[in-house]
C-alpha cells in the first residue's frame, strides 16, 4: 500500500514506530499529486508537486498530527503564501499572518501544504465552478462537480492527493462536497473553531472544519483546531475533549430522529434508499430510529439567502483595491476606482450576492427581508431544540442528489441554491453536523449521510458515525478509479 | 447622503413582500449596484435583473411564516460584547500591513485624488 493512500491515523502509527519519515509521506503525496492533479485540479497554482511551508517557531508537545501533511482551502490565511479565495480581486494576496487554525497546526508539528485547495469564489457556490481558476473535477466521475464550495479540499482527499484537509462551511460547503466525493466532512458547532484568518463570508454562519478519509482522522484534526481564541470574539471558551476517545464506545440505546421534511419530493431515489439502508444498519446496532418533524425546513433556503448575502455584502465591502489584491487601472477618482475594481475583480456569483445582500439591507426593505429572515431563523432553531430534547442525533441525506454534471446548474442560480437544501438549516441553528459516505448510486457515485447533534455535541456525532463506519467498512470499501 | 447618489431614495417605506415584488425593476437593481460600488456593464445588468427577481420571488415564500411575536436571532450563541484587558499588545507591523497594497507611498496607502 502506498503511503499516500493511507489514512492519517495509519501514517501516524508508522511515524511513531519509526518506519517512515515525514519526508517519505510528503514525497509520496507529492508524486501522487503530480500524476493525478491534471485530472482532478484540486489545488490552485499547482506547479508539478506539493511542498510544505517551512516550519517556523517551535512545536509544542507531541501531537498525533506531527509530521503529517494538511491541505488548506484558499480562504484560510497562510502567512506569506497565496490566499486568494479563488477570486481575481485577491489575486496575488499573501497574508501577513496565519489563521489561528494554521498556527495551531504548525504548533502541533503538522506540515502545511503551500498550495491551496480550490473553491468557489469567496465560498459562493456548491460546485467550485465559480472559482476564477476554473472548476475541480469529481474523482469518481470527472464529468461531475466535486461539490462546493470546499470542492478542492474534498476532491484532494478523495483522490489521495491530500491526507487531511481544511474546509469552511457557511451553508454546507464542507458537508456537500464531502458527500459528493465520498469522504468525511464535519462542520463543528459555531464558536468551536476560531475563524481568525478565515476570509469572512457570512460571519454568523461561517465555521472551519476538517475533511478527511475517515471518522478517526476527522476527530484527530478537530482535536488540534478546536478551542477558544481571544482573536475571534465568537469563539467559545468551552473545554475541548479528546474527540478520538469517544470512538468505539457503544451506541446501543441512542436515539436518532429522522425528519420527514428531508425525505420528501426532490430527494433522489437512490439517495433515499441509501439512507434507509443506513438507518437499518443503525437499528442493527441497537440504535432507536424514529420519524421526527422540523416543520420550518421549507423556509431554510430563503432565510439563508437573505442572511448570508446580507452579511456577505457587508463583509466584502473591504475589497476596494486600497489595501490588498487587485486594483482596476485608469480610474477617474476614488469612487470610480472602488466601483471598477469591484466590477472587474468580483466574479458573477459574487456580484449577484453582493447586490442581493445590499438590496435586502437597504432602506425600506430591511424589515420585509432581513428582519423577517432573522425571525424565521429563530423558528428554525427552535425546531431543532425541540427534537434534541428527545433525541441524541438527527440523520438526513447530506444532499438531495449525488454529484451533478459540470455546467448542469451554473446557469440557474436558484437551482444551484436549492442543492444546499439539506445542509443550510444546520448553519442557521449553529449546530455541528458531519457527512460520511453511506453507499453508492448505480453509476458508482458516492452518497452521503448527514448526522447532526446539539451545540458542542461533536462527540455524540463522532461516536455514531464511527460505529456506522466500522459496521459497513468490510463491504463498502471502494476507491475512485483514477 | 454623499453627492454621488441622489438624496431621495427611490424606495417606498415598509411594505409587505408581495407588494415589493411587483416594485422590483432593473432601475432598482442598477441603483443597488451603485450603492454597493459595483460597476456593471449593461449586458451584466440585463442578465442579473431576471436572476435577482427570480431569487426574490422565491424568497417571498417567507411571507407564509408566522413570525408574529418571534424574537429575531442574529447570533446563535448567548455571546455579548467581548472585551479584552486594556493593556498594550503587539499589533501588525506597519510594513506587514502595507505589504499587500496595490500602491503605496512611504508609510501610506496610495489612492486616486479625492479632493478636486
Amino acid at each position: 500500500m502506498e503511503l499516500y493512500s493511507m489514512t492519517g491515523s495509519q501514517l501516524a502509527g508508522l511515524l511513531a514506530g519509526g518506519e517512515v519519515s515525514p519526508q517519505d509521506i510528503m514525497s509520496s503525496l507529492s508524486r501522487r499529486a503530480a500524476v493525478k492533479e491534471e485530472q482532478v485540479r484540486a489545488y490552485v497554482r499547482f506547479e508539478g508537486g506539493l511542498e510544505s511551508i517551512p516550519p517556523e517557531g517551535g512545536v509544542e508537545g507531541k501531537s498525533p498530527l506531527s509530521g503529517l501533511p494538511v491541505s488548506i482551502k484558499d480562504n484560510i490565511c497562510t502567512r506569506s503564501f497565496n490566499t486568494e479565495c479563488c477570486s481575481r480581486i485577491l489575486s496575488g494576496y499573501k497574508p501577513p499572518y496565519d489563521a489561528t487554525v494554521v498556527s495551531r497546526l504548525k504548533k502541533a508539528g503538522a506540515s502545511i501544504i503551500s498550495v491551496k485547495t480550490n473553491m468557489d469564489e469567496f465560498a459562493f457556490g456548491s460546485s467550485t465552478e465559480n472559482s476564477c481558476f476554473g472548476p475541480s473535477r469529481n474523482p469518481w466521475d470527472r464529468r461531475c462537480v466535486p461539490g462546493g464550495s470546499s470542492g478542492g479540499s474534498a476532491a484532494a482527499v478523495a483522490a489521495d492527493e491530500a491526507i487531511f484537509a481544511l474546509g469552511s462551511d457557511t451553508g454546507g460547503s464542507i458537508r456537500q462536497p464531502a458527500s459528493f466525493c465520498g469522504v468525511v466532512g464535519l462542520k463543528p458547532t459555531y464558536g468551536r473553531v476560531s475563524r481568525y484568518g478565515l476570509v469572512a463570508f457570512a460571519s454568523s454562519l461561517d465555521q472551519i472544519g476538517p475533511i478527511t478519509k475517515d471518522v478517526r482522522d476527522n476527530a484527530m484534526l478537530l482535536n488540534v483546531i478546536a478551542g477558544y481564541d481571544p482573536k475571534d470574539s465568537t469563539s467559545v471558551n468551552e473545554p475541548v475533549p479528546d474527540y478520538t476517545s469517544c470512538l468505539g464506545r457503544p451506541v446501543k440505546g441512542m436515539r436518532i430522529g429522522v425528519p420527514k421534511e428531508y425525505m420528501v419530493e426532490g430527494i433522489d431515489l437512490q439517495v433515499r434508499e441509501s439512507l434507509l439502508r443506513a438507518l437499518e444498519e443503525f437499528r442493527r446496532l441497537g440504535v432507536v430510529c424514529e420519524e421526527v418533524s422540523l416543520p420550518h425546513t421549507e423556509f431554510a433556503v430563503p432565510v439563508y439567502y437573505i442572511i448570508a448575502t446580507a452579511e456577505a455584502s457587508s463583509n466584502l465591502a473591504r475589497f476596494d483595491g486600497v489595501r490588498y489584491g487587485f486594483r482596476a487601472a485608469d480610474a477617474e477618482g476614488l469612487h470610480d476606482m472602488f466601483s471598477r475594481t469591484r466590477g472587474e475583480g468580483f466574479g458573477k456569483e459574487a456580484k449577484r450576492r453582493i447586490i442581493l445582500g445590499t438590496f435586502a439591507l437597504s432602506h425600506g426593505y430591511y424589515d420585509a427581508y432581513y428582519l423577517r429572515a432573522l425571525k424565521v431563523r429563530t423558528l428554525i432553531k427552535k425546531d431543532f431544540d425541540k427534537v434534541f430534547s428527545g433525541f441524541d442525533c438527527i440523520v438526513t441525506p447530506t444532499s438531495p442528489t449525488p454529484a451533478f454534471r459540470l455546467g448542469e446548474k451554473i446557469g440557474d442560480p436558484l437551482k444551484m441554491y436549492l442543492s444546499d437544501i439539506c445542509t443550510i438549516s444546520v448553519n442557521l441553528a449553529g449546530i455541528p453536523a458531519i457527512s460520511l459516505p453511506c453507499g453508492f448510486t448505480g453509476k458508482g457515485l458516492p452518497v452521503g449521510m448527514q448526522i447532526m447533534a446539539g451545540h458542542f455535541k461533536e462527540e455524540t456525532i463522532f461516536k455514531l458515525a464511527y460505529a456506522y463506519e466500522q459496521a459497513v467498512s468490510a463491504r463498502e470499501k471502494r476507491r475512485p478509479e483514477l | 447622503m454623499c453627492r454621488f447618489f441622489p438624496a431621495i431614495v427611490p424606495f417606498s417605506l415598509i411594505k409587505p413582500l408581495s407588494t415589493i415584488m411587483s416594485d422590483i425593476n432593473d432601475k432598482i437593481i442598477e441603483y443597488t449596484a451603485k450603492l454597493a460600488r459595483v460597476k456593471l456593464e449593461s449586458a451584466e445588468l440585463g442578465e442579473l435583473y431576471p436572476q435577482i427577481k427570480g431569487i426574490l420571488d422565491f424568497i417571498g415564500k417567507l411571507e407564509e411564516a408566522d413570525t408574529g411575536d418571534i424574537e429575531p436571532t442574529s447570533h446563535i450563541l448567548p455571546v455579548n460584547n467581548v472585551f479584552r484587558a486594556d493593556e498594550p499588545a503587539q499589533s501588525l507591523p506597519m510594513e506587514d500591513a502595507l505589504s499587500g497594497a496595490p500602491r503605496r507611498r512611504g508609510r501610506c496607502f496610495c489612492v486616486p485624488k479625492v479632493i478636486e
